[in-house]
């Protein structure tokens, strides 16, 4: 049953079957029973729509609250760099991983850096890749759901660079472990994240294999304390903090960044699961084939819009844009040698360690004879519902409600067009019977109904 | 026709709306993967069913696109009003296109659609009368010995 791992929960209690999340939901995973959102694990991606659109907070991201540090020895947080978008234009990344080792964590590491390894890693793999284009980047966990469920086709064209913040926490533990003289196991790294998806992606890695991460805490969740932690730290020269920021890292915070930061002409940015839907289904048609790299993000404009983010997604954005246009002004570049990046990739440092396999959606028969049927019968239900989409029944739309129906997760009665229906043909039925016994019965009851039917 | 044995659905196309083409590619590439049908089949059909629907929207006035489906095969029938084609040898050739300036802005009109049709399709049939319109047969067979 629990065959996946999913980043959300839903919490009866809070829960009043406003069908918000139903709707919104993009593979169509949610429907409500008995009052009550459930979530179908097969077909949910982890985009976390459904937790932004929930007016009653009832759909829980499965974070990890802060006492998982003291389980550790040593801890380290590796913070996306949507982080770095969530406070003023004056606090720069330095000033925010000082305040994290305030907060208790033993080290806090400037991941940029590692993204900016990765950007050039990236760059190496383009130029190497023969097979069919375009490749498409996996920085987002919930793209790559989505290619697993539905577009299973173009797993092959998902760069296979591990992320970095996988990368990072590898490298980080083999490191501190030999410096400290402690097992990797007592090294907890965690990623202060965005999204939720994130947190599937280190319990469930969606190449089958381990994360080196421990877990992923929400960037919402240690906005608050780390805003005041911060007040305390000293103030460092501006110019000398700009200078430390890894200019290709800091773009892996808002969609377009690894295209204009690696200067890639024949690319493509997309964000938002309705707009990457429509350019997957485009590249499955072969139309896309003369574009070399898609960096693709769920969230609109990319991780400063994730669902755990705190500050306004325009405002993020515009930070990180301003940033970007500020070191390419200063000329700053403070980042990896890409000398000693193709030194590394060339002994396969970067790549996943594992093999992405397709995850679609279960046929609605394993037999194909009795799916071609039942699709059949989905389609002959569907044209007898009034397809308005209402929601009344439970299901997303009408037809998925014909496919409820089909698999007997629903009665075709739970929809309420079909029930005046119902009662029509029930009284009908009655008539006639009461009819047919009439003449033994000299009060005649129902004869005047009777009539009326005629 | 032959419904008993299998799922009928029927699409109507209209030329020069450009807004939904695809749409339909979309909708038969979901009903095949409801059913389970291997995902590089499903591209192949999906492809085609594409340039075919792409190549109504294009030329002609519009069309009944029927997608068949049993256990033994999937075929597409695309039956279309309009001004039908005048040499289909020629049209059939890679890169030959009478696409107008403005669809080629859109980056149709390579003159590949035909051939990439004929390319995804284990059994392909295509005729036409000039001046009425265009019938296209496209088969592809679920078992794999049906080559390809
Ligand atoms: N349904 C049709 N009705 C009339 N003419 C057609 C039809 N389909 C194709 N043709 C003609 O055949 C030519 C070749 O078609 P084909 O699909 O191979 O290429 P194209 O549509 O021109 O370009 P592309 O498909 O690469 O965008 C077209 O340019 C057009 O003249
Ligand atoms: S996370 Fe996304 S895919 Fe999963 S149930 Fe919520 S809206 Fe649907
Ligand atoms: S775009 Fe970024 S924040 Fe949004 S789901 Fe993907 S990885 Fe998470
Ligand atoms: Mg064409």
């Amino acid at each position: 049953m629990n065959q996946y791992f999913h980043s959300i929960r839903i919490d009866p209690e809070k829960c009043d079957g406003r069908m918000r999340c139903m709707r919104v939901c993009p593979t169509q995973a949610i429907r409500i029973r008995n009052g009550k959102a459930v979530i179908i694990e097969e077909k949910c991606i982890d985009c976390g729509e459904c937790i932004t659109a929930c007016p009653n907070g009832a759909i829980i991201p499965l974070t990890d609250p802060f006492g998982e540090l003291t389980k550790f020895r040593h801890t380290v947080a590796i913070p996306s760099p949507a982080l770095y978008a969530q406070f003023g234009r004056e606090i720069l990344p330095d000033k925010i991983l000082a305040g994290l080792k305030k907060l208790g964590f033993d080290d806090a590491f400037d991941q940029a850096f590692t993204c900016g390894e990765v950007s050039f890693a990236i760059q190496e793999y383009l130029r190497e890749h023969k097979g069919p284009k375009p490749l498409i980047s996996n920085a987002c966990p919930t793209v790559v759901r989505l290619i697993q469920v539905k577009y299973p086709d173009l797993i092959d064209q998902i760069i296979p660079i591990n992320t970095p913040r996988e990368i990072a926490s590898r490298d980080i533990k083999k490191k501190k472990s030999k410096q400290y003289g402690l097992k990797e196991k007592e090294i907890g790294a965690f990623y202060i994240t965005p999204c939720p998806v994130k947190m599937i992606s280190i319990k469930q890695p969606a190449e089958k294999g381990k994360s080196h991460l421990d877990g992923a805490i929400s960037i919402s969740d240690i906005y608050g304390p780390l805003l005041s932690a911060m007040e305390s730290v000293e103030k460092a020269s501006y110019k000398k903090a700009l200078e430390s920021i890894c200019i290709l890292g800091i773009g892996w915070a808002m969609v377009g960044g690894i295209c204009r930061t690696l200067r890639l002409k024949n690319s493509l940015a997309v964000s938002g699961l309705n707009e990457i839907i429509k350019v997957f289904d485009d590249i499955e048609r072969g139309k896309l084939r003369n574009i070399d790299f898609i960096e693709a993000y769920s969230c609109p404009q990319g991780c400063v819009g994730g669902s755990l983010t705190v500050e306004n997604l325009y405002i993020s954005y515009n930070k990180i844009l301003k940033l970007i246009e500020t070191l390419e002004y200063e000329k700053i570049k403070a980042c990896p040698d890409i000398q000693e990046v193709r030194k590394l990739y060339k002994q396969k440092y970067f790549f996943l360690e594992g093999k992405l396999e397709p995850r679609p959606i279960k046929p609605l028969d394993e037999d194909l004879g009795k799916a071609i049927k039942k699709r059949k019968e989905k389609e002959e239900i569907y044209e007898t519902l009034p397809k308005i989409d209402c929601g009344a029944c439970g299901s997303p739309t009408c037809l998925t409600f014909a496919e409820d129906v089909v698999k007997g997760k629903s009665e075709l009665t739970d929809c309420i067009f079909e029930l005046p229906q119902r009662f029509k043909e029930l009284s009908q039925e009655l008539c006639e019977l009461l009819n047919r016994i009439g003449p033994m019965n000299p009060a005649k009851p129902g004869s005047k109904k009777a009539r009326k039917e005629e | 026709m032959s419904t008993e044995n299998g799922l009928s659905k029927r699409f109507e196309i209209t030329g020069g709306d450009f807004g939904k083409a695809g749409s339909i590619s979309t909708k038969i590439k979901e009903i095949l993967q409801e059913i389970g049908i291997n995902s590089t089949i499903i591209r192949r059909t999906a492809i085609a069913t594409y340039e075919a629907e792409m190549n109504v929207v294009m030329y002609a006035k519009k069309a009944d696109l029927t997608l068949h489906l049993t256990p033994a095969e999937i075929s597409i029938r695309v039956y279309d009003e309009g001004p039908g084609i005048e040499n289909i040898e020629m049209a059939m050739q890679e890169g030959f296109s009478t696409a107008t300036d403005e669809m080629r802005e859109m980056g149709f009109g390579a003159g590949l659609g035909l051939p990439n049709i004929k390319k995804n399709a284990d059994r392909f049939e295509i005729s036409s009368t000039p001046g009425k319109g265009t019938a296209l047969d496209i088969t592809i067979y679920l078992n794999q010995e049906g080559k390809k």
